[in-house]
């Protein structure tokens, strides 16, 4: 049983369930990775997770514990981040303010977390009294996922934290991303950036229309013929 | 019609015939009267918000620009105040016109010509100037108009044409305002609109207020000529006072209620045929792509529907009804009083009456009008009689009895707001819910 | 030059005191206007009326103490019942955002419709106070009228013209500026103030980092409270209380609002004094000034005013409608509807 894991999840919007019943799964100190063509259910599996959207069937645990239940918030309060896809930081307060909202629930920690976020980002340290709304798009990213940081996660969700990036920011945020895996973190992510994000992967699911087609690890997916022909392109 | 609706108009005959046996069939009469009025407002106001989802705060206004029209339709002109001052007068309109003329040519033929700041400066200049022309013009034309005999005239008069025609020409006015209005505020979304069209009719009162050539401003204007017979010829009549004593009513209160049941006929043809009217429309195609680009605009607009267009007929429209209302309510008054319109009473009220009968339902828009009207006038008196019941156990000069008594005709504001909560919560589709069609 | 100086002064006498009085008031009730709007997310009609309510029952206090034999001398009694009245209006705030505004946030209720619901408030309230106080005006300014009066300021300088400063003008300047400078300080620098911004700019990453929005919202009515208690009581001392005068109140204070820019707390403030010196300077006749700075042949005939003061509040709107057609932010930026 992993650490987090949503078993035959099926869910979806208004009438059309777009989840029919897949399993998605990750370990602490782990990195697993969901890609899939477009409209296969990868962000909505992820929303299914943490409970933005409800189950119709199918179960959520954490920790062995049922979390399924829960709100977004009490699962924040239980050890989950999210870092959504788009608006995932506050424009209007400064990096800091971001950091510190992130903090909101251990105030406490505050300045030791912040500490470790700057030493994961350290431009974000020169920036910190700058408006998150002023920054470049890779700088906001970073925001994004300090901010998730900050909220003492034990398992990281990123939903494409690499989309409208350039190739260089984005390779240097997979760095970071395995640097806060080996801190013991689980991650979970989507990304559309199917092969580069396998390469960084413990674990890796395709999805296709809501289901489970291939999963494996991600240097077993991506030696894998048919997994490469159909979703990475050759 | 279904039973809810004929259940409700029973119910409203009931209470009004409570109301003429209790009180008086006069008092019944003219709350009847009014709540026709407040009927054909509400219809227009249910146009803009039901139909189309637009939020006109601006009620006030357009009822104000039709009391206006009954003014300058049926009024005799003052023939010495337009000798006074009445060419200068429309002198300066003219110039006016051309000064806006000129700064429109300027500002569209410049687009691509000149810098931003010079055209903004130019512009500047333009206005400045021609205002200033146009006050210099317009001044002296304005006192001397209205130092023609100011107790009793000081303005322009009208056309003394017959007030019936008024009714049709305030539509037409209050339209074209809507028109200007619209092209101007429509663009904004929700809130925004509210809060510009409550602003813009305040503006609009401000002027019936302050230009006293128009209309003798907060002096009012009075004893402006009726479509029915007067008391007084009635009573000379023979019919009439066989009636009276047939029925055992005073000569006097008959003859009232004759005159306000005539008035009530020619409201009642024009609610039935609005209604008629309006009814049909939204039976239409126009009616269903109305609610189209209510219910999704964005979908609306993606299939092609000129919302734009759309949204700026039906406040047209809505306002041409609002005009028509107002117009008939300064005819039934006899007299136009800017100071009067008041947007609690004209705007929030008319837009209580919509919530509570049903958005988007035309019974439930007239039900609305009728139901919030009648409460309107008898929460006084039945306030008062509860507060009364409510302390008769006190002395009659209890302090508290005593500020009881006083503050009752103040529980009608209350009464108006519990009953839009409730219904908004717990009825949120009013009275008589919309047709799913 | 003493010229000058006398035209100055008529002009600090009729435009700059009366203007900041005028400013600091709308300011007041703008910036609740604003806050409402950025966190509860809609336009409140319910605002004047709360005004109303606060300056109300700070009356009602006030006229208990003074019936008491309570007094502070030269202090109008009434800043010693401010305090009562704000709990009053916090009370009045939080039971009605329990008993009418919760449950649309819990439907998530589209804008228009809790700004059509505030209005039912509105006519509530309206009718409540007139209940209590009836609709009459009322006076409840004790203390010393003048912090500094006319005659005495032509005294002390020698000049024709004199500077009139009125203990209430000189009131509302002090608290607007300790409960403006309190706001801003606790939006910035709380934590609570800083997860109200972020509630305000991205409600959703709010909820996911752990920021409860009831919380935030009750913070906000809180703060409104004060706000609306300050800004009726202020312009009830200052002018006079009339209950019928704050529903006129809403639409100038929205047009601050929204000419600051909307969500925006200092464009509210901003705002404030946009209208109230527009109203002032466009409607004031220069006709003495010019006559102090223009030689003798020049002096003009005419009252010198652009537009008579009947117009004064209708230029609030004028200004509003205007800013709504060419700037829906604002002048600092706020967010358009």
């Amino acid at each position: 049983m992993s650490f987090l894991i949503g078993k035959d999840m099926v869910a979806g919007y208004g009438g059309a369930t777009i989840l029919k019943g897949c399993t998605i799964g990750v370990e602490q100190g782990e990195i697993a990775v969901i890609v899939g063509p477009n409209g296969a259910g990868k962000s909505t599996a992820m929303r299914a997770l943490f409970g933005l959207l409800d189950l119709t069937s199918g179960a959520v645990m954490m920790d062995g514990q049922d979390i399924g239940a829960l709100k977004p918030q009490m699962r924040v309060q239980l050890g989950m981040g999210f870092v959504p896809q788009t608006a995932n930081i506050f424009t209007e307060l400064s990096v800091e303010e971001n950091l510190e909202m992130g903090a909101f629930l251990h105030p406490d920690d505050f300045a030791d977390a912040e500490e470790q976020v700057f030493e994961l980002f350290p431009i974000l340290r020169e920036k910190r009294h700058q408006l998150a709304g002023e920054l470049s798009g890779g700088q906001r990213q970073q925001v994004a996922v300090g901010r998730a940081l900050m909220t003492e996660p034990k398992i990281l969700m990123l939903d494409e934290p690499t989309a409208g990036v350039s190739p260089i920011v984005m390779d240097e945020l997979f760095d970071r991303i395995i640097d806060i895996a080996h801190q013991g973190i689980a991650i979970l992510m989507v990304e559309q950036n199917a092969r580069q994000a396998l390469e960084i992967a413990d674990k890796g699911y395709v999805l296709v229309q809501g289901e489970n087609r291939f999963t494996d690890s991600g240097k077993a997916l991506l030696a894998d013929r048919e997994v490469r022909q159909t979703f990475l392109g050759g | 019609m279904n039973m809810r609706v004929i259940a409700v108009f029973a119910l409203m005959g009931i209470l009004l015939a409570i109301v003429g046996m209790v009180q008086s069939w006069n008092v019944a009469f003219n709350i009847l009267n009014l709540c026709v009025i407040s009927a054909i407002m509400t219809l227009g106001v249910n146009m803009q918000w039901g139909y189309a989802g637009l939020v006109n705060f601006g009620v006030m206004g357009f009822v104000a620009v039709g009391g206006l029209a009954a003014v300058v339709i049926a009024m005799p002109p003052v023939e010495a105040a337009w000798q006074a001052g009445g060419g200068r007068l429309m002198l300066g309109f003219g110039v006016m016109a051309v000064v806006i003329a000129v700064a429109t040519a300027f500002w569209r033929m410049t687009k691509h010509r000149l810098s931003r700041r010079a055209r903004y400066i130019i512009m500047a200049a333009i206005l400045v100037l021609g205002y200033g022309l146009v006050r210099y013009i317009t001044d002296a034309a304005v006192v001397a108009i209205e130092a023609v005999e100011p107790a009793k005239s000081g303005y322009l008069g009208g056309f003394g044409l017959p007030i019936l025609l008024s009714w049709a020409v305030g539509a037409v006015v209050a339209g074209i305002v809507a028109m200007l209005v619209g092209r101007i505020a429509l663009g904004l979304r929700s809130d925004y609109l509210a809060i510009a069209t409550l602003g813009i009719s305040e503006i609009m009162i401000y002027i019936l207020k302050n230009e006293d050539w128009l209309a003798r401003g907060v002096k009012n204007v009075s004893g402006l000529p009726r479509p029915v017979p007067y008391e007084i010829d009635l009573q000379q009549k023979a019919w009439l006072n066989q009636l009276a004593e047939t029925s055992g009513q005073s000569l006097a209160n008959a003859s009232s209620i004759i005159v306000k049941l005539c008035y009530l006929s020619l409201f009642v043809a024009v609610l039935v045929g609005l209604f008629w009217l309006a009814e049909k429309a939204l039976r239409a195609p126009w009616g269903r792509m109305m609610r189209a680009i209510r219910d999704n605009e964005v979908a609306a607009e993606a299939m092609g529907k000129d919302v734009k267009g759309r949204h700026l007929q039906i406040f047209i429209l809505g306002s041409a009804v609002l005009g028509l209302a107002g117009a008939m309510l300064t005819t039934l008054d006899g007299q136009f009083t800017p100071h009067s319109y008041q947007p609690l009473r004209f705007t929030f009220l008319v837009w209580v009456m919509v919530i509570v009968g049903g958005s988007g339902n035309n019974y439930g828009a007239i039900i609305g009008g009728f139901i919030i009207w009648f409460f309107w006038i008898e929460a006084e008196p039945i306030g008062l009689w509860l507060m009364d019941a409510l302390t008769a156990g006190l002395d009659a000069d209890s302090p508290l009895r005593v500020h009881l008594l006083e503050s009752a005709a103040h529980t009608r504001l209350m009464t108006m707001g519990v009953i839009m909560l409730l219904v908004l919560r717990f009825s949120p589709k009013g009275l008589i819910p919309e047709a799913k069609r | 030059m003493v010229d000058i100086i006398n035209a100055l002064v008529l002009i600090a006498n009729f435009i700059v005191v009366p203007g900041l009085t005028y400013g600091c008031q709308l300011g007041l009730g703008a910036l609740g206007i604003t806050m409402i709007y950025s966190v509860l997310r809609f336009s409140n009609f319910a605002h004047g009326e709360m005004m109303s309510f606060g300056a109300m029952t700070t009356i009602l206090m006030t006229w208990w103490m003074q019936a008491q034999g309570i007094s502070f001398g030269a202090v109008p009694t009434a800043l010693f019942a401010l305090p009562f009245g704000i709990v009053a209006v916090i009370a009045l705030t939080l039971t009605a955002d329990r008993l009418v505004f919760r449950y649309y946030r819990s439907i998530k209720a589209p804008p228009v419709t809790m700004l059509i619901v505030s209005m039912g408030l509105m006519f509530f309230l309206g009718g409540l106070i007139r209940f209590i106080i009836g609709p009459d005006d009322q006076n409840f300014f004790d203390g010393q009228r003048f912090i500094i009066n006319a005659r005495q300021f032509k005294e002390m300088t020698g000049l024709n013209e004199g500077l009139a400063i009125k203990t209430t003008q000189g009131m509302t300047l002090i608290l607007a500026v300790l409960m403006v400078g309190f706001v801003f300080w606790f939006l910035r620098h709380t934590r609570t103030g800083k997860s109200m911004r972020a509630y305000a700019n991205n409600e959703d990453l709010a909820l996911l980092s752990g920021i409860n929005p009831e919380r935030v919202i009750l913070v906000t009515w809180v703060i409104t409270a004060f706000l609306v208690t300050l800004a009726g009581t202020l312009y009830g001392l200052d002018k006079s209380y009339k209950p019928f005068t704050y529903l006129s109140l809403l639409l100038p204070i929205f047009a601050s609002a929204i000419v600051g820019g909307i969500g925006s707390p200092i464009g509210a403030i901003l705002g404030g004094f946009v209208i109230a010196f527009s109203e002032l300077t466009i409607t004031f006749a220069y006709k003495r000034v010019l006559g102090y700075l223009l030689p003798q042949s020049l002096e003009p005939q005419g009252l010198m005013q652009l537009l008579s003061t009947d117009y004064k509040i209708a230029l609030s709107f004028l200004i509003l409608v205007l800013v709504l057609i060419l700037k829906p932010t604002g002048i600092a930026g706020g967010k358009v509807i």
